[in-house]
């Protein structure tokens, strides 16, 4: 049994972090007072440009590739985030409408340049990632074989992002300033604060995390562009209601969503889990959210003027 | 006004997605006049064409007006996908286990996808009233569990040679006849072309001029108007969204018994995501929705053919739907143009 | 000549359909107070946006202190010393005090903002302005009058010179009106200027050194506060001689038709709002509710009308317990609301004025039938009620109900829920927003509604209307009602200690009938 645990832990980790980028970048976008639900497309996004920029540099830059792939998946996920930003912000478009806008171009426009780049659609790479545990750390008993061991580096760059992030939302100018965009933006607006600045930022930082999500997919566990993320945007959006938009419950949230995705996953290799029926696995991370979102939307506490369009010329 | 409005923005932003296309095609060193060209013939050319548009056309109505109706109602659905596979499954399971003359098992099996989708679709409307469940996301997780329950359950039930794929639907269960078939020379226009159109009048008469419609527009306009004037807003939800599940479990029924002749697993229906750009195109109007789905059908219908004759990959019917998708989100770009027009139109008079 | 600190000159602004203000000029001397009256919709606060940067005046000049200034956004207003505090306050609920004062104007420590020594600042500001306000309290637990103080900390943070109050005592009770008023003599001795926006003649006479008149976006004249009396103010104000008084005939109030037994409510938050409420409403009365805003009026009309769940008493309706029925099963049987908010509830904004205007009955004879709806039926009906209560809109029952004004749609809302000819009409704040006229139009026809035998429940954050209209007044305090009392013999501050919470006794907090 313990076997088990300590077995599926370090993919279930893998699986939460990608996850966990994402939802960082609801974050930081709904505090600012815009939805993305575009946060799928833009996963895709990054997880093209970065396949691509792999496959174009491994032969010069070897492991370096995979560092230059994940920076300028975070670049194209800014950048494709701004079509989101603009819409939402400047022309005051339904933030649900436009974030699935942005999803159906992602995903229609990556296959198409894919397909016209290796005539199948998918972009697969022979690079990635290679787990390793932590010295020292590693061999702490139980806590060591659970969090350090076959670890991603992609994993403690998160986590940093994770504690950069509380730190920057709650402490910093910028920081209260978005939040005070997300809540009430009249008083932002009134104390002379750029509102469409604050929340063009929390955008484009919604879309460099995506577009760092989508680029760990392929770096850890995926290897290979295939045209969709499977719902793990989604997953991220719930994660953000599930950990009532805090960093921390973030973490909770998205750690819980990952280790029951990958107790679907792991159904072949341990005997156990694989007498459960295969549909019962597969939907079982979907349902799940479900529950956690029938058990936590009464209680939200989402940022007041979340999803709210901001027309300073109807002050 | 408005209705010349609506239509003003829709033609700007499929103008616009059209011309985006042109830019994509004009990237990777195809003509763009060739490639519009085949697009547009490959989905009109002839009558055997013509009728696959509009069997194309047929499923992208239905799962059009689920979207628009759930829209007008303030609902952010997104589950036409899996209510579609849901939709589609029953109408296959009947199909493959009942044998009764063909009219009575078309009854049955619309019924019973219609149903099987409103089940689908009440769910997340049900969540939505009762515990604020948000329903972007609720749709979207119900559309994988539907995924996977086809997954397994067609190769578990009603497969015949391979695992991928249901037997193939016999002819008394198909909504495909003889003689409309005929008069299209071999396309795959079936019934639903009646269902649909059937549909989007019924939908265009409660939206407007029922009770019912008045009660599900004030909830989705203002729920706390809606309340105060004593409107039951937990459940005009819940039915909204049933009847927008209904709609689109007709549309998984035209679609698996009609227009294809089994079911495959491992697809998610795009049907679903292209019924969001149907329904924004058409303003959520009944009417807008049967000509923006006519419109994609064609482009649909077409994007094999170009494909054929200039090596474009076929995605870029895709692109082009979800670029005028954005456009059309973005509209009120448009509509300030509209009215900026018409006022130094006055001016000059 | 003399020293004026702030000059508005031939302001001139439009908006889409209205004239706000029409070559405006006002003139502000160092040190004093000078009141701004205008009717609603007259174009004060518009005036005050553009002074306060918000808004940009198509033309005209603004000096300052002599100077030309260019007021483009707050923070040049800020900059130049020019600080408001709104009608609606400006503040995040969920944050403090301190973060909402420093907001856009934060010290940073490093990369950190740095709390602590802002905090202090506010700190020594609140007491040398006699404030009383706790730099680390949040908003949204703090009470409606120091929330208000918050908003002239802001001010006095960024020094400003000049404040502009807008309509500052709506929220507050006699006392705090009162406390106000202290403070605000406090801070012209502190050396600062203040303009004040108004349409309460009795703050003016009591705080104001001049008032300029503004009706319709011209000005009417500017007069020294001590030699005009109320009335000549109000005739400025309007246009014409102002009856104080409404015509009311003594009545003698029949059977019970409501009756409100030990209620208690819970609010959004959780906190107990009503408690152990206990009320009687008879047949051909208006009973007046006074109180200050937040004191459980809301929550005690939203359990009348059946829009939130009472935890615990009865309510019946002409005998028949409602106190679990539905919202439509009410007004079947005779109670009518005119709601607080007209904007999220009394209209569907989106919506028609025709359509809006059969919100209650559209699923009845004659307006449906079979399920579907009469338009012949539900137009008429809109056509005859918009001309009978002057509602005016461009394109008439088509219109929708956004592109009115506040005082159009406030009467359509009045003409709807009286049109339903009610046993129990519950009027909260029906005339909000509009000007003298209609004031006048609604108060008499709330009156009729009470001569012909029916109920009417006021609730009114104006103490005027109150005790112009009411048979019966009971205050409301901390979620009970602290006394009932007749309005001829009662005095004001009677009512101001009452709502507070002492009872007419002198015992805190009684209940009666």
């Amino acid at each position: 049994m313990w076997d088990i645990v300590s077995g599926i832990f370090p993919y279930a980790i893998a699986y939460t972090i990608p996850l966990l980028a994402a939802a960082l970048g609801g974050f930081f976008s709904e505090r600012g007072g815009v939805v993305n639900i575009g946060l799928e497309g833009l996963m895709v996004i990054g997880n093209f440009v970065c396949a691509v920029a792999i496959a174009k540099f491994q032969p010069s830059l070897g492991q370096g590739a995979i560092w230059l792939g994940l920076a300028m998946a975070m670049a194209a996920g800014l950048i494709f985030s701004l079509l989101h930003a603009f819409a939402s912000i400047s022309l005051c478009a339904n933030q649900v409408i436009s974030g699935t806008a942005i999803n159906m171009v992602a995903s229609a426009l990556t296959v198409f340049l894919a397909r016209t780049m290796t005539g199948s659609g998918n972009v697969r790479i022979t690079l990635g990632f290679i787990p390793f545990d932590v010295p020292v750390l590693s061999a702490i008993p139980i806590v060591g074989p659970l969090l350090f061991t076959k670890t991603y580096a992609t994993t403690w760059l998160l986590l940093a992002i994770l504690a950069l992030s509380w730190f920057v939302v709650y402490r910093t100018r910028f920081g209260l300033r978005l939040r005070a965009c997300g809540e009430h933006p009249q008083t932002a607006d009134a104390a002379g604060i750029n509102v469409y600045r604050m929340r063009y930022a929390g955008v484009m930082i919604s879309g460099a995390l995506a577009g760092l999500s989508g680029g760990a997919i392929l770096v850890t566990f995926s290897g290979e562009f295939n045209g969709t993320v499977a719902g793990l945007g989604f997953l991220a959006l719930a994660a953000l209601i599930f950990g009532n938009w805090k960093p921390l419950g973030i973490l909770g949230a998205t750690f819980f969503f990952g280790f029951a995705a990958t107790l679907a996953n792991v159904s072949q290799v341990v005997p156990a889990v694989s007498k459960i029926p295969g549909l019962v696995l597969k939907a079982f991370p979907y349902v799940v959210t479900i529950l956690a979102l029938v058990l936590f939307s009464k209680t939200t506490q989402a940022p007041k003027a979340d999803g709210e369009i901001y027309d300073a010329s109807k002050r | 006004m408005k209705g010349l409005k609506n239509l003003f923005t829709a033609l700007a932003a499929v103008i616009l997605g059209l011309l985006a296309g042109a830019v994509l095609m004009w990237a990777i060193g195809a003509n763009p006049i060739e490639g519009f060209s085949f697009l547009f013939r490959g989905g009109l050319m002839n009558v055997e064409r013509i009728g696959n548009t509009l069997a194309t056309a047929t499923t992208l109505t239905l799962t059009g007006l689920a979207m628009a109706f759930a829209f007008r109602t303030g609902l952010f659905s997104i589950g036409a996908s899996g209510q579609m596979l849901i939709g589609g499954l029953v109408a296959t399971a009947i199909g493959l286990s009942l044998h009764l003359p063909k009219w009575e098992m078309l009854t049955l099996i619309l019924l019973a996808a219609m149903l099987a989708g409103a089940i689908w679709g009440f769910i997340p409307g049900y969540l939505k009233a009762r515990f604020n469940v948000h329903e972007v996301v609720s749709t979207i997780m119900l559309n994988w569990v539907a995924y996977w329950v086809v997954y397994y359950t067609i190769p578990a039930h009603f497969k015949a040679n391979l695992e991928t794929e249901s037997a193939r639907i016999p002819d008394y269960a198909s909504l495909k006849v003889s003689w409309l078939t005929q008069f299209f020379h071999g396309s795959f226009i079936n019934l639903g072309v009646f269902v649909a159109i059937a549909c989007a009048v019924l939908t265009a008469i409660v939206l407007n001029k029922s009770v019912l419609g008045y009660e599900l527009k004030a909830v989705g306009y203002s729920k706390t108007a809606a309340e105060f004037a004593g409107i039951n807003v937990a459940k005009n939800m819940a039915l909204s969204l049933g009847i927008s599940g209904a709609l689109a479990g007709l549309a998984g029924a035209t679609f698996y018994v009609g227009y294809a002749v089994n079911m495959q697993i491992g697809v998610m229906p795009t049907q679903g995501m292209d019924a969001i750009a149907v329904a924004l195109l058409g303003a959520n109007s009944p009417l807008g929705v049967v000509l923006a789905a006519i419109f994609f059908g064609i482009l649909h219908s077409g994007k094999g053919f170009m494909n054929a004759m200039t090596g474009i990959p076929p995605e870029i019917g895709d692109t082009i739907i979800a670029i005028i998708i954005y456009f059309a989100a973005t509209s009120v770009l448009f509509t300030r143009l509209f009215d900026g027009l018409r006022a130094r139109i006055r001016r000059r008079q | 000549m003399d020293d004026y600190i702030v000059e508005m000159l031939n302001i001139t602004k439009r908006f889409p359909g209205i004239l706000a203000n029409d070559d405006i000029s006002i003139r502000l001397r160092k040190g004093e107070i000078l009141a701004l009256l205008g009717e609603n919709g007259a174009g004060k606060s518009t005036l005050m946006s553009i002074l306060f940067g918000l808004y940009k005046a198509d033309s005209g000049t603004i000096r300052l202190r002599g100077k030309e200034a260019h007021v483009s956004n707050p923070n040049v207003a800020n900059e130049l010393g020019i600080g408001m505090v709104h009608q609606h306050f400006k503040l995040v609920h969920n944050f403090t005090v301190t973060e909402n004062i420093i907001l856009g104007l934060e010290p940073i420590k490093g990369l950190v903002v740095d709390l602590k020594s802002a905090a202090r600042r506010i700190e020594e500001l609140s007491e040398t302005y006699g404030l009383n306000v706790d730099p680390y309290a949040r908003i949204e637990d703090i009470t409606v009058g120091m929330q208000q103080r918050v908003e002239i900390l802001k001010m006095l943070y960024r020094n400003a010179e000049v404040l502009i109050f807008d309509e500052p005592t709506g929220v507050l009770t006699p006392q705090e009106i009162d406390d106000l008023m202290a403070i605000m003599r406090n801070l012209i001795a502190e050396g600062k200027s203040i303009l004040l926006i108004t349409h309460k003649l009795k703050e003016i006479k009591a705080i104001a050194d001049r008032c300029t008149v503004i009706r319709r976006g011209k000005v009417i004249g500017t007069v020294e506060v001590a030699d005009t009396d109320e009335a000549r103010m109000a005739e400025m104000m309007v246009g014409r001689a102002v009856s104080f008084t409404v015509d009311k005939a003594p009545r003698e109030p029949g059977a019970v038709v409501l009756e409100i037994d030990r209620l208690n409510v819970l609010s959004s938050r959780k906190t107990q709002a009503v408690k152990d409420l206990s009320l009687e409403l008879r047949c051909g009365e208006i009973l007046g509710i006074a109180g200050v805003d937040g004191n459980g009026q809301t929550e005690l009309v939203e359990a009348l009308t059946g829009l939130r769940k009472v935890q615990s008493g009865a309510i019946r309706l002409k005998g028949v317990d409602v106190t679990r029925a539905t919202v439509r099963s009410r007004i079947r049987s005779g109670m009518a609301h005119i709601p607080e908010d007209r904007q999220s509830r009394g209209l569907v904004l989106d919506y028609s004025m025709e359509d809006n205007l059969v919100l209650e009955v559209y699923g009845l004879p004659p307006y449906s039938r079979a399920g579907f709806l009469d338009r012949k039926a539900i137009r008429e009906h809109a056509g005859k009620l918009m001309e009978d209560f002057d509602v005016r809109a461009g394109e008439g029952s088509f219109a929708v109900a956004r592109s009115l004004s506040g005082g159009n749609q406030q009467k359509a809302i009045v003409g709807r829920e009286i049109d339903h000819d009610p046993d129990v009409l519950v009027a909260v704040q029906p005339t909000r927003g509009l000007d003298v006229g209609s004031i006048e139009y609604i108060h008499k026809r709330l009156v009729e509604q009470r001569d012909r035998g029916k109920a009417v429940l006021l609730v009114s954050l104006e103490l005027d209307e109150i005790m112009d209209l009411s048979d019966r007044i009971a205050v409301i305090s901390h979620g009970s009602i602290v006394g009932t009392v007749d309005p001829k013999s009662v005095t004001e501050a009677e009512i101001g200690l009452m709502m507070t919470g002492v009872g007419p006794s002198g015992v805190k907090k009684g209940v009666e009938k």
